[in-house]
């Protein structure tokens, strides 16, 4: 087509800045949380898993957390549950199969219903992208976004940040295996200057890759997609600084010191064919490529994992695996977002 | 019916080639005589409506309307929907077919036009080109022009078989119907809820691809060539994409009766004022990238684009306020296409306003071969349209006039305010 004329410069109306978030407390995507926040979420995680649980669970004591839970989920659920609990909150799970909103019921009444009920926040896992935005506009209340579609993931990004930073050695730029150390702390915009994390797989509808891919970079990593182009758009290479697209695996391992692996979701290809036996020639992580082309880097993987397709189940359970440590990072990590969500009129550290 | 003396205006009527000081005489329906300042011939026992500092233009025109009768009454109705038609400056407005039921039958386009409807100014059906718009048998479309449809289409449900769309064209031409194309190939944006490119990917949502428009508009294109000899029109509605729009100036050039509008919210916004998840930017063409728009409004300039429409798209609050997939597509547009096109067509890049008039009016008419409309030549239909261009004001949803709030523009700066509008002889609207 012609391009616009340089004869007339046109002025356009403006884009009105965002409102979001309502609440200091909510955290709806990564970027809800300036430095400091970030800095304050991981310094909680590692104080609130240290502490005395008998000391512990005064905090948020008898406080009303909600768990509205759209789609099933083990880890983010149970972890979510437990770090409330831990700090003391009373907590009520609300499943989409066993409540009003199998009656066809609305996120916002469901939410307003939830407020009424005492709940002083909700943390909200959903099968529609920008879910916690409208739920957060609808109640007002601190929203925890604990997975919305194919859009964000914080805590995912905020636990594989703190599994990378008790890896991460700043001296040797390398990560080591073995978790001899405390998380890095406090970070900053250099803390993994020159670290490389490779993320390989189902990148487009996955909500783990937004997160981290919006999330590491800000701490100076360089993060590395992967994957075929039915997985991995060329444009998501412009989600945002220090991202960039790799389809050779092979190439990418050898660069990376931090490895994350992600499931095919086969809910979402929406009659997307995808050869398997292919994927896994070009894009499973086997011992063999790990062992060969990256022998230090730490391998993580958000789970659920199906051995033999992505991952083999020697490399899932291998010595470079932080899988399970991964999990143990995601309860501290949201004992920190979870109170941070109910420290009413604290500097939340929103952006 | 008393006639109306509207006097002082500054008269700005493109058809007629007129853009100076008249007093305008309407009676019995009609424009009974223009005349210079003082001249009219019975300006006595008149309703007489003083202009002075006013733009007095031929009513406006939108020939893409969605007026939810019948049958979602709860949205709109035929009797808000063209109150808020009138507060906008708008005398006429084509309704599309996609009504429960659907609008394929004499019944339902009489229906439309009856006078219990409450219409406040002309409403003119288009029928639906296939039974039920579900592309597969044709409408008697004859039958229809005579209930009183002005064109076909399946609107919303674009007619994806080639052989369906060749004999839709055919027979249209027929009878002297122009076809609609909503021009989409929904085969490539099925589960899709805005425009694909980077901000459906960042904000993790299956995106429409600009192809699945051009590629519909060219396909349609490629039929009117084959079908050359009976002079089929085409009008493609909504154009969002540069490659549409590229595609319908090259048929023009080939000589072929291809026509296109365009909608407000296309040559204004972008795909990033959805920002996190607003519903009043979703609709269908989605906002598109920022080339795309550029395209849409270098077109409007360089005499592309035939019309402006609104593509009004009512929806009641609680439909919008839910998951962004989830939620209908469709934003109101009736009362701010006049104010967004002066604040920007005209004000912001320098437009002619005649220019921008005849897009709202004049054109429109053209593309649908309304007869006496968009013009306020003697004999034409009395639709007037009486504004102030200088007047800024601000737009609040709450206070117009549709039953639907759903509008991506509440709170916008406008430009132009309608002091009187005039359909058939009859004061639709007055301002307060």
């Amino acid at each position: 087509m012609t391009p616009v004329t340089a004869r007339r410069p046109l002025h356009y109306p403006s884009i009105s800045p965002s409102p979001f978030p309502h609440n200091p407390g909510s955290l709806l995507s990564v970027n809800d949380l300036t430095l400091d926040g970030l800095n304050h979420v991981l310094d909680r995680a590692t104080v609130l898993e240290r502490q005395d649980p008998l000391t512990r669970d005064r905090i948020l004591l008898k406080r009303r957390v909600a768990l509205l839970f759209y789609e099933s989920s083990t880890r983010t659920r149970t972890s979510f549950e437990l770090a409330a609990k831990a700090l003391g909150a009373d907590t009520a799970l609300i499943s989409s199969l066993s409540s009003s909103i199998e009656k066809g019921e609305s996120l916002k009444d469901t939410g307003l219903t939830l407020r009424a009920l005492g709940a002083e926040a909700i943390i909200l896992r959903h099968n529609s992208s920008g879910a916690p935005w409208l739920l957060e506009e609808c109640t007002h209340l601190p929203i925890l976004n604990a997975g919305d579609g194919m859009h964000e993931h914080p805590t995912q990004a905020l636990l594989d940040l703190r599994t990378i930073l008790s890896h991460y050695d700043p001296s040797t730029k390398l990560c080591h295996h073995e978790r001899d150390k405390d998380p890095l702390h406090p970070v900053g915009p250099d803390t993994l200057a020159g670290l490389t994390v490779t993320i390989t797989g189902d990148i487009l509808h996955s909500r783990v890759a937004r997160s981290n891919m919006l999330l590491l970079p800000r701490l100076g990593a360089r993060v590395v997609l992967c994957g075929p182009k039915e997985l991995l758009p060329d444009l998501a290479a412009g989600s945002g600084p220090g991202i960039e697209i790799v389809r050779d695996f092979e190439a990418a391992l050898r660069r990376s010191q931090v490895i994350m692996m992600l499931r095919i979701q086969a809910e979402r290809l929406a009659g997307l064919q995808l050869d398997l036996e292919e994927y896994k020639a070009g894009y499973q992580l086997t011992g063999d490529r790990l062992r060969t082309l990256a022998p230090s880097a730490i391998v993580l993987h958000p789970g659920p994992i199906i051995r033999g397709l992505e991952i083999t189940a020697g490399v899932a359970d291998g010595p470079q695996s932080t899988i399970l440590e991964q999990i143990s990072h995601g309860v501290a990590i949201r004992m920190a977002v979870v109170e941070r969500a109910l420290a009413a009129g604290s500097n939340g550290g929103c952006a | 019916m008393t006639a109306i003396a509207i006097l002082n205006g500054h008269l700005i009527d493109p058809a007629a080639g007129v853009d100076a000081d008249k007093d305008i005489l309407l009676k019995d329906g009609k424009v009974a005589e223009v005349a210079s300042p003082g001249k009219l011939k019975q300006a006595e026992g008149v309703q007489s409506l003083d202009a002075t500092g006013l733009v007095v233009a031929p009513g406006l025109i939108d020939i893409h309307v969605h007026l939810r009768e019948p049958g979602q009454g709860y949205k709109e109705t035929i009797a808000t929907g063209t109150a808020a038609a009138a507060a906008g400056g708008f005398t006429a407005v084509a309704v599309m077919p996609n009504t429960t039921p659907v609008n394929d039958t004499v019944e339902i386009t009489r229906w439309m036009q009856a006078p219990e409807r409450g219409a406040a100014v002309r409403v003119f059906p288009i029928a639906a080109a296939t039974r039920g718009s579900k592309g597969e048998a044709l409408n008697d479309f004859a039958a229809l022009k005579s209930a009183g449809a002005v064109a076909v289409t399946d609107d919303g449900h674009p007619i994806l078989k080639d052989s369906i769309m060749r004999e839709t064209l055919a027979a249209a031409a027929r009878v002297g119907l122009s076809v609609i194309q909503h021009a989409e190939d929904t085969r490539l944006t099925h589960g899709a809820a805005m425009n694909a490119g980077p901000v459906a990917f960042r904000l993790g949502l299956r995106g429409m691809p600009a192809e699945a428009e051009s590629g519909m508009v060219e396909r349609d294109i490629r039929l009117l060539a084959e079908l050359r000899d009976v002079r089929p029109h085409l009008h493609v509605a909504h154009t969002s994409t540069a490659g549409a729009i590229a595609a319908v100036r090259q048929a023009r050039r080939n000589g072929l009766r291809v026509t296109c509008e365009v909608a407000p919210h296309h040559f204004l916004l972008t795909d990033e004022h959805v920002g996190l998840y607003d519903t009043h930017c979703k609709m269908n063409p989605p906002l598109r990238s920022s080339a795309d728009r550029d395209a849409m409004i270098e077109a409007i300039l360089d005499g592309v684009v035939d019309a402006i429409a609104t593509d009004h798209a009512p929806h009641a609050m609680h439909e919008k306020e839910v998951e962004f997939e989830k939620a209908p597509n469709g934003i109101i547009g009736l009362e701010t296409a006049l104010g967004l096109c002066l604040r920007w067509l005209h004000n912001e890049w320098k437009m002619p306003l005649g220019r921008v008039l005849s897009l709202l009016s004049a054109q429109p008419a053209a593309v649908l071969g309304l007869k006496g409309r968009g013009t306020l030549a003697v004999g034409s239909a009395a639709d007037v349209v009486i504004f102030d261009p200088k007047a800024e004001w601000t737009y609040h949803a709450t206070e117009g006039k549709s039953k639907s709030k759903n509008t991506p523009f509440d709170g916008w700066p406008m430009q132009g305010k309608v002091r009187w509008t005039i359909s058939e002889g009859r004061i639709a609207y007055t301002s307060a």
